[in-house]
């Protein structure tokens, strides 16, 4: 993505001078970056560095202790009932842990934000968008399952389906590929690109998952001591002098290869 | 020198302990208020899930049928067998049907059903909404613009204020069919007869406070529920500690609301 396109699109999420603790514990430390229109941001990072904490704190459900957040024009800390809820309807949140509605059916899982958000949508209506989203993701046998019934792979892909459903304008993917198999992180991959261009969304993922970030992301940001250290397209950032960066490369490509290896 | 400064050491350690201990505890209760102010103010206002709150109601309601239906049998029967005696040595066997309407609608219906789902419905709602807070799918429902609380909780906690009353008129229903057939197998009274005089005794204030007792029960069982659980914390360790703290908490107020009630109930006698 060369520069001078850059300049002329517009930032969709734009973080300045973001700061969160835990107690004692600064997980982010003065995080600055901003997210393009029609943009994957890839954001690696050791585990515990605050990866999904930035994106819980873009959603709107974790409080900043100081710093702004704006997501598509609007300060995220300072809206509050209603003004919330109409920006989360932009946002579409894919979970670690899918988090589906267990006691629901895939298709309730499905027709739940639908029906609570668009309260106007006839029956129809409904079916529709939720047989175009089971489409989307490749799962349109899964409808009357349970969530308990589906593999782990599934299980990503229904949660993805889910946020679809309300056609979202920003992705936030944490994890999206943890706890799979190469071919179906593969699937998941392919998917999160196909929602990119399919829905027009731009997105935030969340990996530990080097072949993850370097096919679906248009620009990598590594996050290490509570601060992006560096951002920029893969080849750039995996190419890197910074010697921390290069440590967390090196673990993680030692580690990509015995994977691959076995 | 040295024992005098590890005593020091050690009582301002047990002071900042204690300290700690009394900020949480206050702090609970406010967290708690707070919680009861948001019910109120989601409860009333739009939208409303009917939907969800007559799937709780059948939850709640009917589904504890059986449980409540044999244990209000038993407590009619166990009261019955118990206070004969006692009666007996006086030669008032017959007012029996009386003391234990009495007994029942005042007092044994409201409190033994609202224990039974305290143990039952409440630990439930802890642990659902536990598990549903610790597998993030409180935040999810968050996240998609759905509003969490007006759906899982302020839905739960009208359903069982609205069940608790009816389950507790029907427990002092079926308890009543328990006495008289204990009664009946005894002194061969009819039911015509057990009924007259079991309800000759009993005014629209017994009714009444049994059923306003029964709402504040039943609010309590599910306002205790639904905070521990919506606030579990800790993985399946939370989960386990939000619905047995649900019990212990609704039990332990359901005891303490008893003994206030009645006082303010007898003031009208």
């Amino acid at each position: 993505m060369g520069d001078e396109q850059n300049i002329n699109r517009e930032a969709v999420i734009s973080i300045r001078g973001l700061k969160k603790s835990f107690g004692s514990l600064t997980v982010l430390d003065g995080v600055d970056i901003d997210i393009l229109k029609g943009e994957n941001v890839a954001v690696l990072g050791r585990s515990g560095t605050g990866k999904s904490v930035l994106i819980k704190i873009i959603s709107g459900l974790l409080k900043p202790d100081s710093g702004i957040v704006t997501v598509l024009g609007e300060e995220v800390d300072k809206l509050r009932g209603a003004a919330l809820q109409r920006l989360r309807l932009k946002i579409g949140f894919s979970f670690q842990s899918s988090a589906l509605y267990d006691s629901m059916s895939v298709r309730e899982n499905l027709e739940f934000p639908l029906v609570r958000n668009k309260r106007n949508l006839t029956q129809k209506e409904i079916n529709d968008s939720i047989e175009e989203v089971l489409a989307d993701v490749g799962l349109s046998q899964t409808i009357h399952q349970m969530p308990s019934e589906l593999s782990g792979g599934q299980r990503k892909r229904i949660g993805i389906a889910r946020t679809l459903i309300l056609k979202p304008e920003i992705m936030l993917y944490d994890e999206p590929t943890s706890g799979l198999d190469p071919i179906t992180s593969i699937e998941i991959n392919n998917l999160i690109e196909k929602v990119q261009k399919q829905y027009n969304t731009s997105s935030i993922i969340i990996t530990h998952d080097l072949t993850c970030a370097k096919s679906v992301s248009d620009r990598v940001a590594i996050l290490l001591n509570g601060k992006f250290l560096v951002t920029g397209d893969f080849e750039t950032v995996f190419h890197t002098a910074d010697a921390t960066v290069k440590t967390f490369y090196d673990y993680n490509f030692i580690n990509d290869n015995e994977n691959n290896k076995k | 020198m040295e024992l005098d400064s590890e005593k020091i050491h050690n009582s301002s350690k047990e002071k900042f302990l204690i300290s700690k201990t009394v900020d949480g505890f206050f702090l609970s209760i406010y967290s708690v208020f707070k919680f009861i102010v948001r019910f109120f103010r989601e409860a009333f206002s739009s939208p409303f899930e009917f939907k969800e709150i007559i799937n709780q109601c059948y939850q709640v309601g009917y589904k504890s049928l059986p449980l409540i239906s044999l244990t209000g049998f038993i407590t009619g029967i166990v009261f019955t067998k118990q206070s004969r005696p006692s009666l007996a040595t006086f030669g008032a066997s017959s007012w029996l049907p009386s003391l234990i309407s009495i007994a029942v609608i005042r007092a044994l219906a409201p409190l033994v059903t609202a224990l039974i789902a305290a143990g039952k419905v409440g630990s439930n709602m802890g642990a659902e909404l536990g598990s549903m807070k610790v597998t993030e799918q409180i935040d999810a429902m968050e996240v998609s613009a759905t509003n969490p609380f007006k759906f899982l909780v302020v839905t739960r906690v009208t359903a069982i204020s609205i069940m608790l009353p009816i389950l507790v008129l029907y427990s002092g229903l079926v308890g009543m069919f328990g006495a008289y057939f204990n009664i009946h197998q005894n002194e061969l009274t009819s039911l015509t007869a057990f009924f007259k005089s079991a309800f000759s005794t009993i005014t629209f204030l017994d009714i009444f406070s049994s059923i306003l007792k029964a709402i504040v029960y039943g609010f309590t069982i599910g306002i205790a529920g639904c905070y521990q659980g919506y606030n579990a914390q800790n993985g399946t360790q939370g989960v386990g500690r939000a619905a047995n703290a649900a019990v212990v908490v609704a039990m332990f107020m359901i005891f303490i609301e008893e003994m206030l009630i009645v006082q303010v109930v007898n003031n009208f006698r």
